[in-house]
């Protein structure tokens, strides 16, 4: 009776010992060496798999940065400055200065200002309706309304406003990932420089019609007239296929282009109320 | 093979063809047809005879633009097609109607073919004579046989499977001997001895009238066929005709055959044999509620609503206006779209039938599966495209899908397959030529 528990011990033992050394010698055989650095720089990226920086999740971005001799064209739009800054400590790089940006919809077509001609029924997405006909509206260029944004959104940031069928973006939930971006099949969604206080001056439509079928179909709409280009001392404006844009990167906030604007197709956001005009342009020329 | 019976509503099938009066101005648009949109050759304020070309193709898929009208070119601009997106057309302002002189007007039919198999196709080409079934496919490509390809069989479709229009219906009924010269043309170009001639049973007064006429003409044959949508697909029909099955991918030409619509016929005969190009055609006005729906005889660009006013105008209760058969239309979100060449009928659709069902989850019924003509998996493919599963649902051969709509009309949880599987197929197809670009 001992001997049978006795010999099935040794034996046992003895299997087990020599899978461990045939074990021990494959691994090492087939040891695939991995950079442990990334493993640290994935734990200091978010984790939010986002897809913002432009590869699949945050291990590939790990991978990629480890990888890369300098940081240039690499970011994590979610972490920012700060966690760009981590990395580069880990890795003994210095991280670019980014600026960070924000998403804006170029598009104010509520139907207060964009009367509906027709009314949609089919499937609820905007990539259907857009393929199908031109909308609910006679602009061929804004927003649909069905909402493929807000169901892209993975941060919570972006909201359909029930009254005005446009989307509602929150500058403190926005990370600028870009999936709304993407996920737009008009592209009327932007991500332009964030300034301090979140204050934001942009066109606020799409529509690259000329300015009489534009203005028809959109109370709001910008029908080219070059009024902001002319009034902008800091050649911030330029107007290509019948619709201004304003470079966030020259801009210097001063808003005289926002008051020209014959249809307010330009949007100011954030700024204190407005003061009587008289006392806007003095702080203008001051500043 | 799938097929779902739609109920008919043929309710102009006994009204006779009507010429709708030449409209004060027309709007022609430059892309009637499948293929790159033809070359404006005129300008702003030239003098314009119908018949006369006033855009010229581009390349070996494209067509010809006739003018319709006689008149004078008032500009040149973007003009809202029928889906509301703006493309290139021409607008003129007509002044009398006057055609351009080579055109034979008169109403004598002309049988003997003088012309040989490549003349006809080049005067196919020249008259901008684009497949007139729906899909507005150029004939001339059609009837171009690549080298290393044989056709033995020309098949002739005077199916009209969709329900409510009745323009091939008439068609046949008044220009059955036109649209058989029209046969022995296209056999002609194509080189083949027999065509084959499919009507669909719910038709037996054309049945019998073109059974009568073919006979004088050597190789036409007709056949009734049983009533089912999509039949006049042209896959479809070659299965139900000559029993052979276009294989996932390939054309009608693989396995020799080759399906022209009789209307498309009938614009072979007037182009070949009159000289006149394609600038009118029959579309049939419909509706429960429309006080004189009919069959029009209509020059292209003629503002839609001139159209329906013909027929009595919008009725109060209407909801939707179709563009097209209620299977494959689609609907129209202003009047003033201008008839294109591709134009079969519309339809002014009642609020009440024209809303749709309240989307509801999918109970794994397989009706759709049933139901697709292509032996297709419509549920799995509206789920692939709605998640972006784009190479995957390639694998499942999204391509094949003709768009016909049985999966969504047969569907009991009224779910918008074809919405989704046309979002699919269009992305699939962007997505296969950035590869090829590669």
């Amino acid at each position: 009776m001992s001997s049978t528990v006795l010999i099935t011990i040794i034996s046992l033992s003895l299997l087990a010992l020599m899978s461990a050394v045939i074990l021990y010698f494959v691994a090492q055989k087939f040891k695939v060496f991995e950079d442990p650095r990334i493993d640290e720089v994935q734990a200091a990226l978010p984790a939010a798999n986002c897809g913002g920086c432009g590869f699949a999740g945050c291990r590939n971005m790990a991978e990629a940065l480890v990888k890369a001799d300098t940081f240039d064209g690499l970011n994590c739009p979610v972490g920012g400055a700060p966690v760009m800054a981590e990395a580069a400590r880990i890795l003994g790089k210095v991280a670019p200065v980014v600026d960070p940006t924000v998403a804006v919809l170029k598009c104010n077509g509520s139907p207060e200002f964009r009367p509906r001609t027709s009314a949609y029924d089919g499937a609820f997405d905007c990539r259907i309706a857009n393929s199908l006909y031109i909308g609910e509206t006679d602009c061929s260029y804004g927003c649909l309304g069905n909402g493929d944004c807000e169901r892209a959104c993975a941060f919570d940031a972006l909201h359909m406003d029930t009254i005005t069928g446009l989307p509602v973006i929150s500058d403190e939930k926005c990370v600028s990932c870009g999936a709304c971006v993407k996920a737009c099949p008009r592209n009327l969604i932007e991500l332009r420089k964030k300034a301090k206080k979140d204050r934001k001056i942009y066109v606020a439509c799409s529509n690259c019609d000329k300015g009489g079928p534009a203005r028809k179909a959109c109370k709001v709409a910008c029908i080219a007239c070059t009024k902001c280009q002319k009034v902008c001392a800091f050649n911030a404006i330029t107007i290509e296929n019948n619709l201004a844009y304003i470079d966030a990167t020259k801009c210097t906030f001063c808003r005289k282009c926002a008051v020209e604007c014959p249809t307010n197709a330009i949007i100011e956001l954030n700024f204190p109320p407005k003061k009587p005009k008289v006392e806007v342009e003095a702080e203008v020329t001051n500043g | 093979m799938g097929g779902v019976h739609p109920p008919e509503n043929k309710l102009t099938a006994d009204i006779p063809i009507e010429y709708l009066p030449v409209p004060e101005s027309v709007i022609i648009p430059v892309s009637q047809h499948i293929g790159s949109p033809a070359n404006p050759v005129v300008a702003k304020g030239d003098t314009v005879k119908a018949g006369q070309v006033i855009a010229a193709g581009k390349g070996f898929i494209s067509a010809n633009i006739h003018s319709s009208v006689s008149g004078k070119v008032s500009k040149i601009d973007l003009a809202a097609d029928s889906s509301g997106y703006k493309q290139t057309a021409i607008f003129i302002d007509v002044a009398g109607d006057e055609w351009v002189d080579s055109i034979d007007r008169s109403n004598e039919i002309i049988r003997e073919i003088k012309l040989s198999s490549e003349e006809i196709i080049k005067r196919c080409f020249e008259s901008g004579i684009v497949g007139l079934g729906g899909a507005t496919f150029p004939s001339h490509v059609k009837l171009t046989v690549p080298s290393g390809k044989k056709c033995d069989m020309l098949i002739i479709n005077g199916v009209e499977c969709e329900p409510y229009l009745t323009s091939d219906h008439r068609l046949m009924l008044e220009r059955g001997e036109e649209i058989l010269v029209g046969v022995t043309i296209l056999m002609k170009a194509l080189k083949v001895e027999k065509a084959m001639f499919g009507i669909e049973n719910n038709k037996p007064d054309v049945i019998v009238h073109i059974t009568q006429l073919a006979t004088a003409f050597k190789g036409i044959t007709v056949h009734p066929l049983k009533v089912k949508y999509p039949q006049g697909a042209e896959k479809q029909l070659i299965k139900a005709l000559i029993h052979r099955e276009v294989p996932s991918g390939r054309l009608p030409l693989d396995v020799g055959a080759v399906v022209h619509n009789v209307g498309t016929a009938n614009a072979v005969y007037e182009a070949v044999q009159k000289n006149k190009p394609l600038f009118e055609r029959v579309v049939t006005v419909t509706g429960k509620s429309l006080s004189k729906p009919g069959n029009y005889m209509v020059r292209t660009g003629t503002p839609l609503i001139k159209l329906i006013e013909a027929a009595g105008g919008i009725p109060e209760n209407t909801g939707k206006i179709i563009n097209g058969g209620p299977m494959m239309g689609k609907a129209l979100n202003h009047t003033d779209v201008p008839v294109v060449k591709g134009m079969s009928g519309v339809i002014l659709v009642p609020r009440e039938e024209s809303v749709r069902e309240e989307i509801k989850p999918c109970i794994r019924c397989a009706k759709c599966v049933s139901a697709c003509p292509l032996n297709l998996e419509p549920y799995l493919l509206m789920t692939l495209s709605e998640k972006g599963l784009f190479e995957r649902a390639e694998k499942e051969r999204i391509t094949d899908c003709m768009e016909c709509g049985s999966c969504s009309f047969t569907c009991p949880a009224g779910r918008p397959l074809l919405d989704y599987i046309r979002l699919g197929k269009s992305s699939v197809i962007k997505m296969a030529r950035q590869r090829n670009l590669k």
